[in-house]
């Protein structure tokens, strides 16, 4: 019992929480599971069908999530500290696809909400407090910062379409979606339907979410490979973020210890 | 609490005692011990300085105060051609130190393999009071402004952690970032605020003007001069505002679009999206005017003629149209030939010479 306490003591030090000491500690892994309908997505390789009838690959994809919040089922919310609240999906990296939240104080959560994107007050930082998957233009990074505009992307997807324009230069037809800029920051919010995720010391809830990515097609409104094959700062990357936030959906939990 | 409740109170203090402990434990720097260092690390600071007549800086010093040995290695970085691709393009290549950091004779900034950039590079100087950098603003903190032109593939052509692996396996620079930093390990934090450093000391603040205002030895314009500086206080500085000769702020000044550009620049828009951004651009600084021709977000005037010309008879109305240029339904500012003169000798007052022949600007030998 005293080992276990002083383990939780040691393990809560790392990451002091203002509420520390007035409950138990544990984890909460969330999984993002990139799928395209019900097929789990394939880079390269996988060849789909979008809202709008057109054939498309995808060869990268990648998305930060930050900010997130656990909410409990009397509507009260567990806020990650920011400085620890930062992710970056990627679909080439699958350790990158689990997201693993610690110091979680003990509790029933039936949801999470986090953003899509990089939000402007951590944008705006010193680059020493800049670190890991914020680090502009960096490996980490990954390629998701822009350096004519200072800002982080936050959505990335491209891939190739027969129905994308031809590039005169290269002979590609390819679609690159980028989106990034503060006004395209959007929240998801994901209900765990009937499940609880009962967080403890020895109990570390795993969720699983997946992000449909032909949501990006059609979440809000449809859009075409053929009309906006590039879409990074134009007023039509809303219409993206409108759609991205759509893509995610709870869909199982495994408890592990 | 809850659980431990039961617990007595011994317990209680030795976990208290282990939270404390752990808190201060600081993060030890990984030092590589097998490395033949220097004696000991010892920076001097530099001694930088707010000019009298200048409001306080924008720039947090206190995340990067400035040192000798960073200033140095920030020297050095910005005249090395390492930190293009092919080697050949520097910092001081468009930011020539006797142009007072411009790239004077260029009407739009040039890179690798003779490519031209879509706009006429903007000067460095006083760059600890700015607060976005570039025509269009969209660099928002000096540490982060070198990513641009590095990873331009139009002006240094690289990618960042190609020029840091070069920096890395370079001999030069390990004991330069020693001597700045304490450490060999050369990071991507480092490296920009070491350029940051040498840039921050660009600090223009000797003109002639300077002089006349701070009441100091060699400080009196003349007759023309001072019609010139009345001229101006009344006609030009709502937006070459205060010391720093410009409110920061993003405008159109009548300028058509290029019709010669290959694309359209819509400056402001271009970052922000906002529709009432299109086609405005920077006001800039007119310190050492006289030495950053040629002129404008595209450099389509070559002389301070042709500028003053066209703010008196070359505005051209238009949606975007900044409102002081448009008073009374009158476009443009009235001037004579006369007044256009003068202001052009006060502007010429606005030239720092020690700044522009200031040897810590040039490269070290």
């Amino acid at each position: 019992m005293l080992a276990l306490l002083l383990g939780v003591s040691v393990w809560a030090c790392n990451d002091p929480d203002p509420e520390f000491g007035t409950n138990e500690f544990g984890r909460l892994q969330l999984v993002f599971d990139n799928v395209v309908g019900t097929e789990d997505l394939r880079l390269q390789t996988g060849i789909y069908n979008n809202a709008a009838g057109e054939q498309f690959s995808v060869s990268a994809l990648n998305y930060f999530v930050s900010n997130i919040r656990l909410k409990r089922a009397d509507g009260s919310e567990y806020v990650v500290p920011q400085d620890s609240s930062y992710f970056l999906i990627r679909e080439a990296e699958p350790a990158s696809q689990t997201v693993t939240l610690t110091n979680v104080p003990a509790g029933d959560y039936v949801g999470v909400s986090y953003l899509i994107g990089v939000d402007s007050l951590r944008s705006t930082r010193n680059i020493s407090e800049l670190k890991g998957v914020l680090e502009p233009s960096s490996d980490m990074n990954s390629g998701m910062s822009w350096d004519w505009n200072s800002g982080y992307i936050f959505f990335k997807m491209e891939g190739s379409s027969p129905q994308a324009p031809i590039n005169q230069t290269t002979g590609e037809r390819r679609f690159q979606y980028h989106i990034g800029l503060i006004r395209n920051l959007r929240t998801a919010t994901v209900s765990f339907g009937p499940d609880v995720a009962q967080v403890s010391a020895t109990s570390t809830p795993r969720l699983t979410i997946r992000a449909d990515i032909l949501r990006v097609f059609d979440g809000t409104q449809r859009v075409s490979i053929a009309q906006n094959n590039n879409v990074m700062v134009s007023p039509f990357s809303a219409t993206i973020a409108d759609n991205y936030v759509t893509m995610f959906r709870y869909s199982q939990q495994v408890k592990t210890n | 609490m809850k659980r431990w409740q039961g617990l007595g109170v011994l317990i209680s203090a030795g976990l208290f005692g282990l939270v404390v402990s752990c808190q201060s434990n600081e993060p030890v720097e990984p030092t590589t011990p097998t490395e033949p260092q220097p004696p000991q690390y010892q920076t001097t600071p530099y001694p930088w300085q707010k000019p009298a007549n200048f409001p306080d800086p924008v720039y947090d010093f206190s995340k990067n105060p400035l040192t000798q040995e960073g200033v140095r290695l920030g020297r050095a970085l910005f005249f090395d051609g390492m930190l293009s691709h092919d080697g050949t393009i520097t910092c001081g290549f468009c930011h020539i130190p006797e142009a007072a950091f411009a790239h004077t004779d260029h009407t739009l900034s040039h890179g690798i393999r003779d490519q031209i950039g879509p706009r006429n590079g903007l000067n460095i100087q006083n760059v600890a009071w700015s607060r976005t950098f570039f025509w269009d603003g969209g660099i928002r903190d000096l540490d982060l402004l070198p990513i641009a032109p590095i990873q331009n593939p139009v002006e240094m052509g690289d990618t960042l952690t190609k020029v840091l692996d070069k920096v890395r396996n370079s001999a030069k620079y390990p004991p330069l970032f020693y001597a700045a930093f304490g450490t060999r390990d050369i990071t991507q934090e480092r490296f920009l605020k070491a350029l940051s450093q040498f840039m921050l000391t660009m600090v223009s603040a000797n003109s002639r003007y300077d002089k006349y205002v701070r009441k100091e030895a060699g400080g009196t314009l003349n007759e023309q001069e001072l019609r010139g500086l009345n001229l101006f206080k009344q006609n030009c500085s709502t937006c070459h505002t205060g010391e720093l000769f410009t409110d920061q702020s993003f405008r159109n000044n009548g300028l058509l679009p290029n019709p010669n550009a290959p694309q359209p620049d819509l400056g402001r828009y271009s970052i922000t999206l906002n529709e009432s951004d299109r086609n405005k651009f920077r006001v800039p600084s007119l310190r050492n005017i006289e030495r950053t021709l040629p002129y404008m977000h595209d450099g389509r005037f070559s002389s301070l003629e042709a500028v003053l010309n066209h703010y008196a008879s070359g505005v051209k109305d238009n949606a975007a149209l900044d409102p002081v240029l448009k008073q009374n339904g009158q476009v443009g500012i009235a001037l004579t030939k006369q007044d256009q003169q003068d202001i052009i000798a006060f502007l010429r007052t606005l030239t720092d010479q020690q700044f522009v022949t200031d040897r810590q600007f040039k490269p070290e030998r």
